[in-house]
């Protein structure tokens, strides 16, 4: 009962010290939670790991020169050939795992992003288009996307896999396909409600151009659902591409994703060789669950219900 | 009634019949058709040979009518590497395929509708906040990731259960099931356990979230009131209004089940559709490819059907509203 009084008092001083932007309460309502600020470090240092992979690595993993076949399925902390410690073990080929790890990375990141960007770019035009036109359109747009999304994406994007065949440009289409719809339904519902807001309507009167009306007014308002969703599909995407790739479906091994590392451990694993398989796949897992974590809270944050909109509403 | 079910149905129709025209025209368009229909180590004279047998010279619709009349008939052409009708094998090893699905579901139900029961009765006990970190990390986790780590778990480190294939299986009615054997069920706990994951996750996320609503509900205070001990309360007046919904999304998710069976299937070298589906695109058997993917299509538009007719059945306004729209 204390609690309930205690939140209405807060909330009816809100208005009198709220001093701060929009965005600084996001930034300081984000903090609050200590694992999703763990999280966002931690993506932090896997993307900055991924970037600089070349400086740190003790080899480049995929130059012949610098791998030597008799240093093959080494146990983690083994001595290299070369002389450096391989603290990771190393693959079947002779690879240093933990080179060879954040090569991985570098290509999973890139795939699971630029797929996810270009699903999202997408999904929002079209999502934008059909909130914007309604009538036929609209429930023509509305019909296919739900079409797609009675199938798993993991389904459509195999389904396209199967057509299409191998490769980066073919896995990362076939990503894009696989996910436009989520962004399509998630931008079309909040630009439906935007639409019917006086400030729509006001921008209209003083005939504005629709272009100006759907970009400059009514899509930023569109953006957080957007950020919760665009959050956890990339997690989707990386995690689905590594899939493929492990299934022998995805990602050729002239691309060694995370996927394609896990996928050449595998026949070892039956031999009690667990690193080959298992350290490219905690990098896996710490990466898509680190993402998850991190919209998880973007969504409680980020939603209209419960932190802005309630306030909003309540007076 | 009959008129909303007579409009689902032409709907289910025109989705399988664009479907068809997606999955035709990709192989053929995209890919290069003669591959589809001749063997990859065809040389030059037999693949002449075949494009005027198969009237591949023809234009591109007729060749589509083609494949539609073959389709009526039920030939999806034949496989290259087993030399069989493809429809034909992929019913052969749909049973295998149903069977994991159908164990899954039973362990989603029977793991995560009782998990979820203990979290949502007792949110702050620590169990209970376990069983919530596991629900989230069954989410996150890639299933081909966890099937890897029971694999190594079970399989390499405990040498408790075997990894690969199904096991001794029994005749029944026609059917190889490995459920009546004891060997076949401890070939089938590992994989369905790793298809189950997700689900068990989503079962669990449900039951709580039904529990946790219902147990503030005037209807439960008022049995309170009245003396009904807790026990009836739970396990009549609460399970009863939180198992329709949790029971429709399992039912919905089996679809899914079905699916992603072809990555639990590859991993555990399950002999069901999803594993024959894998071998058939890494071996170019396109055939088969093109069969799966229309008789999944066919699976998804027939689950949809029946949760549409059911829910029409459950709640009028489902019917109402479509007619308005």
């Amino acid at each position: 009962m204390t609690d309930v009084a205690a939140n209405a008092l807060s909330k009816a001083d809100k208005p009198v010290i709220d001093t701060e932007t929009p965005f600084q309460r996001f930034r300081s309502e984000f903090l609050e939670s200590r694992i999703a600020m763990l999280a966002l470090g931690v993506i932090f240092v896997i993307i900055l790991l991924a970037v600089i992979a070349p400086l740190i690595v003790p080899q480049n993993p995929y130059d012949l020169a610098q791998v030597d076949v008799l240093d093959g399925r080494l146990a983690p902390g083994s001595e290299a050939f070369a002389g450096y410690t391989m603290w990771l073990g190393s693959d079947g080929a002779g690879r240093d795992l933990y080179s060879a790890i954040l090569y991985g990375l570098r290509i999973s990141l890139s795939v699971g992003v630029t797929s996810g960007v270009i699903a999202l770019l997408l999904g929002m035009a079209i999502g934008l288009a059909a909130a914007y036109a309604g009538g036929r359109t609209e429930s023509l747009i509305m019909r296919i996307v739900d079409l797609q999304l009675s199938f798993p994406a993991a389904l459509v994007a195999l389904m396209l896999i199967a057509i299409l065949g191998k490769g980066i440009d073919k896995i990362i289409l076939a990503l894009v396909v696989a996910q436009w719809a989520y962004y399509a339904r998630t931008v079309r519902s909040s630009a439906l409600v935007e639409r019917r807001k006086e400030y729509v309507e006001a921008a209209a009167c003083l005939g504005i151009s629709h272009a100006r009306i759907i970009f400059r007014h009514i899509l930023p308002n569109c953006m957080a659902p957007l950020i919760v969703v665009g959050t956890v599909q990339t997690a989707h995407a990386i995690s689905l591409e590594a899939t493929l790739s492990f299934l022998g479906v995805g990602l050729p091994q002239t691309s060694p994703s995370l996927g394609v590392l896990i996928a050449n451990g595998f026949e070892y694993m039956m031999s009690g060789r667990y690193w080959i398989s298992v350290y490219p796949g905690l990098a896996l897992l710490i990466t898509v669950v680190s993402i998850n974590l991190v919209g998880d809270r973007l969504r409680d944050v980020l939603n209209p219900r419960r932190s802005t909109g309630q306030a909003r509403q309540d007076k | 009634m009959t008129v909303f079910v007579i409009r689902r149905l032409m709907q289910a129709a025109v989705v399988v019949f664009v479907m068809s025209i997606i999955v035709f025209f990709g192989v053929n368009v995209i890919g290069d058709p003669v591959y589809m229909l001749v063997s990859p180590d065809a040389d030059q004279a037999d693949i002449q040979a075949a494009i005027e047998r198969l009237g591949l010279d023809r234009p591109i619709y007729e060749q589509y009518f083609r494949f539609l009349d073959g389709a009526r008939q039920g030939d999806l052409g034949k496989s290259f590497i087993f030399g069989e009708p493809a429809l034909q094998l992929i019913l052969h090893h749909m049973p295998a395929t149903l069977e994991l699905a159908f164990t899954a579901l039973f362990l989603a139900v029977f793991l995560g509708i009782p998990l979820g029961l203990y979290a949502g009765l007792f949110p702050d006990r620590a169990a209970s906040k376990a069983v919530m970190a596991g629900s989230i990390l069954g989410f996150s986790l890639p299933t081909f990731w966890v099937g890897l780590m029971l694999i190594m778990l079970f399989a390499v480190l405990l040498g408790w259960l075997p990894s690969t294939g199904r096991g001794d299986t029994v005749n029944v009615l026609g059917f190889e099931t490995s459920l009546l054997t004891l060997d076949g069920l401890s070939h089938v706990m590992l994989p369905a356990l790793n298809l189950a994951l997700l689900k068990i996750s989503l079962a669990i996320r449900l039951t709580r979230a039904g529990v946790r609503e219902a147990m503030g509900q005037d209807y439960v205070k008022f049995a309170r009131a009245k003396g009904i001990s807790t026990r009836r309360i739970i396990g009549v007046h609460v399970m009863k209004n939180i198992m329709i919904p949790v029971v429709t999304v399992m039912g919905l998710e089996f679809g899914s089940l079905v699916a992603f069976s072809v990555v639990t299937e590859s991993i555990f070298a399950w002999p069901g559709m999803g594993k024959l589906l894998i071998d058939a695109i890494l071996q170019l058997d396109r055939p088969i490819v093109v069969a799966y993917l229309m008789i999944i299509v066919l699976f998804f538009v027939v689950i949809n059907l029946i949760v549409d007719i059911i829910y029409s059945i459950l709640d009028p306004r489902v019917r109402l509203q479509d007619k308005t729209s």
